[in-house]
């Protein structure tokens, strides 16, 4: 969620029931300005927090030129001290994929290890390499936070528009989704690159706008069902809180143009999902 | 003369298409009675009249206004009924909340209230970084008092929020009323009055079939049954009570993962089938999480005065307050785990709190059977299991799935005096407990679900069962056919007629003895 809406977005997405307190609001306020001067970012977010078995980790993402691809994520353990984190290549998602199992630790330096054992040339021969893989938890942070943003970040439909560039840039005349609109989950975007667009059929396409309508639908996600979708705070506010990476929660309130997510979890996919549901 | 000719030529050229765009552009559109000439005008008309920055940016957002604009002129006769928003129904429903009764007497409010002190909770859970929000827990608080004051209940406190699919449980946990008893009895009744009209009318053959014996529901105010539950959607919203809780429903529940759906009487699907519905299920979880995850400080409670010699079997489950709490200074609550106990007690692998011996037989078995059983159970015995005895400190949990069972922070490093230890489970994602000095509150604010390690798989069926062994008394054999028939009859008749000679043979000399 923006920066600048931390103070009140916080509020409405605590029905999850993960909040700051006061004090890390506070140091997050000020050291959120500081690291947008800094790096020059044009918006800074506070993307969330992952829990560890001795640290959690509080995560900031900087927004530049491009709202997809300008992207640089930040973690600190205090709110005040930032440490970059590198881009997730997928040579490291491959690697990390392997070899992280469990709950996060704490400690980026912490080293995941993964033997594997591989007979070249056959069953019958004796030789036998074992294939060590190691990744430390720091790329497993910047993995997990990726992922997190390819398969579960959500913005409402209407709130970013394509440029004829290719730019993504926020829209400044969105007005909210409607009552009725929010209700459905067809207005959600996933905000990452679209990989269904060239699905849809001709008859749908009509109805789209090019400019809006650059992303995957919410609702064309495998397996059905994996968003729940509900209202909070009185009935006031929508949140979506998605099933398949559980602690990730999205806020909108209709007719106002303010949304945001933000997750807090251990940072673990639920793999379970199919039996869940 | 000629060249002038030509330009008026290319300039009529011109005039007539551009007559014939303007045409074009006048033509009113099939749908939306628009045409294109007066909307390009407007649209010119509002930009000269607004100046809008980088205007060639945002011409079609000005475009789209325009139309928008012209549309909601059209249907101004029809004025739209306003919709209720849920928003609203649900503040009507909230403001019997903020009522309060005119016949509230001073004394009541000077009295141990059933609910703890729920600001000074909020307040607390929202440093430890838990919690639904500072109006939200305020609704809620409201909610429970609401809930107090219609059941009567004698304490109360909130449990936390189940998280679902379509819609959350708060849950609020309350000790029984006195004399309350099971509500079920009455129905089981009623079922077995139509069985036995039902048998009267047709008797049907009666299966020798007797299913294993089930553990029995432990009664109200012991062990698993301890505190009544009661769950609602949103605050304001009515308070249902939820069943109580039978040991083949923990059982059930250790073997599924299912999220929950927010509707109490939804079905569960699952494999192995679960012996209930939501309802059942919620409870079950709920009954899981309390006997994990709810702690206290150490020395804050103390051990009933009824406990006996230490030798005892059965798990003390009684427990009061100690009046001699001194509080445990926070940085040592936040850095050893000792200093935490559970007091709830723990439910054991037979899905209950004390155990149950199965084995013995029940005493309807007739008599004749009894005696011959009787040397077999002996080895059969089983061995009683034995869970953790109550008020154990949290540094004796069992490591599982290589994750420590609890971890504790304080909620603030840079002001340590007035911090809180915060404790939070791994095992249940979403239970929290903090503590300050004499002050301690357990919540569970999450999916209802244990952590599940490398990933959950479920329960394979059974085997199915092996077929009765084949032997030459179950093999088919073929019918033997006439001819074989017929040797087999000549066959026996040629020794009959044999028998019967030997028979001749050996009769006249037995009467010649008698003569």
């Amino acid at each position: 969620m923006d920066s600048n809406s931390l103070f009140y977005s916080l509020e409405l997405v605590a029905g999850s029931g993960n909040t700051l307190n006061v004090e890390k609001r506070t140091a997050l306020q000020t050291s959120l300005v500081i690291l947008k001067k800094n790096y020059k970012f044009h918006r800074v977010l506070f993307w969330g927090k992952i829990l560890g078995l001795k640290e959690d980790y509080f995560i900031a993402q900087g927004r530049g030129e491009d709202e997809m691809k300008d992207k640089k994520t930040l973690y600190s353990f205090n709110c005040m001290d930032w440490m970059l984190l590198a881009p997730a290549t997928d040579s490291v998602i491959e690697e990390v994929s392997k070899t992280a199992k469990g709950s996060f630790v704490g400690d980026p330096s912490y080293v995941y290890e993964h033997v594997e054992i591989h007979r070249p040339g056959g069953r019958d021969d004796a030789i036998q390499e074992e294939v060590v893989t190691k990744v430390n938890e720091e790329s497993r942070l910047a993995v997990t936070v990726h992922q997190i943003d390819e398969e579960a970040s959500v913005v409402p439909r209407g709130a970013y528009l394509k440029s004829p560039h290719g730019l993504v840039q926020i829209n400044r005349s969105f007005g909210g989704l409607s009552h009725s609109e929010a209700g459905k989950l067809d207005n959600f975007l996933h905000f990452s690159k679209a990989k269904n667009l060239k699905k849809k059929s001709i008859l749908e396409m009509g109805d789209l706008n090019p400019a809006i309508d650059f992303l995957d639908v919410l609702s064309d996600d495998i397996p059905k069902g994996s968003w729940s979708l509900q209202l909070e705070c009185a009935s006031r506010v929508l949140v979506l809180r998605s099933l398949l990476w559980p602690g990730l929660t999205f806020f909108h309130l209709p007719t106002t143009p303010q949304h945001g997510h933000i997750y807090i979890g251990d940072g673990r996919k639920n793999l379970d999902l199919p039996f869940m549901i | 003369m000629e060249s002038t000719d030509g330009n008026d030529a290319k300039s009529e050229q011109r005039l007539k298409s551009a007559a014939v765009l303007k045409s074009f552009m006048l033509k009113s559109s099939t749908e939306s009675k628009l045409n294109l000439y007066d909307h390009l005008s407007r649209v010119l008309m509002k930009v000269m009249d607004e100046h809008p920055d980088n205007a060639v940016d945002v011409i079609e957002d000005v475009s789209r206004e325009v139309k928008r604009g012209l549309f909601e002129d059209k249907q101004s006769t029809l004025r739209d009924l306003p919709q209720t928003t849920a928003a609203e129904l649900l503040a009507e429903q909230q403001r019997l909340l903020f009522s309060r009764p005119e016949e509230a007497d001073q004394e009541e409010e000077l009295m141990d209230t059933p609910l703890p002190n729920v600001s000074e909770v909020a307040f607390y859970l929202e440093q430890a970084g838990v919690g639904l929000g500072r109006e939200e827990m305020q609704r809620v608080f409201l909610a429970l008092k609401q809930l107090v004051e219609s059941q009567g209940l004698p304490r109360c406190r909130l449990w936390g929020k189940i998280l679902g699919t379509e819609s959350s449980y708060i849950v609020a946990e309350a000790e029984y009323r006195e004399g309350e008893e099971e509500e079920e009895s009455t129905e089981e009744a009623a079922e077995d009055e139509e069985r036995d009209v039902e048998k009267e009318i047709n008797p049907l053959p009666q299966s020798a079939y007797r299913p294993p014996p089930t553990v029995p529901k432990e009664a109200l105010g012991t062990g698993a049954n301890k505190f009544a539950f009661y769950v609602c959607k949103e605050p304001g919203l009515p308070w249902v009570k939820l069943p109580s809780v039978s040991p083949a429903q923990i059982t059930g529940a250790r073997q599924i993962r299912k999220f929950f759906t927010g509707t109490l009487d939804t079905p569960i699907v699952s494999y192995p089938p679960f012996p209930g519905n939501e309802a059942n299920y919620l409870r079950a979880q709920i009954a899981r999480i309390s006997a994990g995850t709810q702690v206290s400080p150490q020395g804050f409670y103390q051990a009933g005065e009824e406990e006996g010699d230490e030798e005892d079997e059965a798990p003390r489950d009684s427990f009061e307050v100690n009046p001699d709490f001194e509080g445990v200074p926070v940085a040592e609550m936040a850095e050893s785990l000792s200093t935490w106990v559970h007091h709830v007690q723990h439910i054991l692998q037979q899905g209950c709190c004390t155990w149950v011996n199965l084995a013995v037989k029940p005493e309807d078995d007739s008599n004749e059977e009894g005696e011959g059983e009787e040397k077999e159970e002996e080895p059969d015995e089983p061995e009683p299991e034995v869970g953790p005895p109550l008020l154990t400190p949290l540094s004796q949990d069992a490591e599982m799935l290589n994750i420590p069972p609890w971890t504790s922070k304080m909620s603030s490093v840079l002001t340590s005096q007035h911090a809180l230890a915060v404790l939070r489970s791994n095992l249940w994602p979403g239970a929290y407990s903090y503590a300050s000095g004499k002050k301690f509150e357990n919540i569970y604010v999450g999916w209802g679900l244990k952590y599940s390690g490398e990933g959950f798989s479920q329960a394979v069926p059974p085997l199915p069962q092996k077929e009765y062994p084949s032997g030459p008394e179950i093999t088919e054999a073929l019918d033997p056919s006439v001819e074989e028939e017929q040797v087999l009859k000549e066959a026996l008749e040629e020794e009959q007629a044999a028998q019967e000679e030997k028979d001749d043979t050996d009769d006249p000399e037995e009467e010649d003895d008698d003569d």
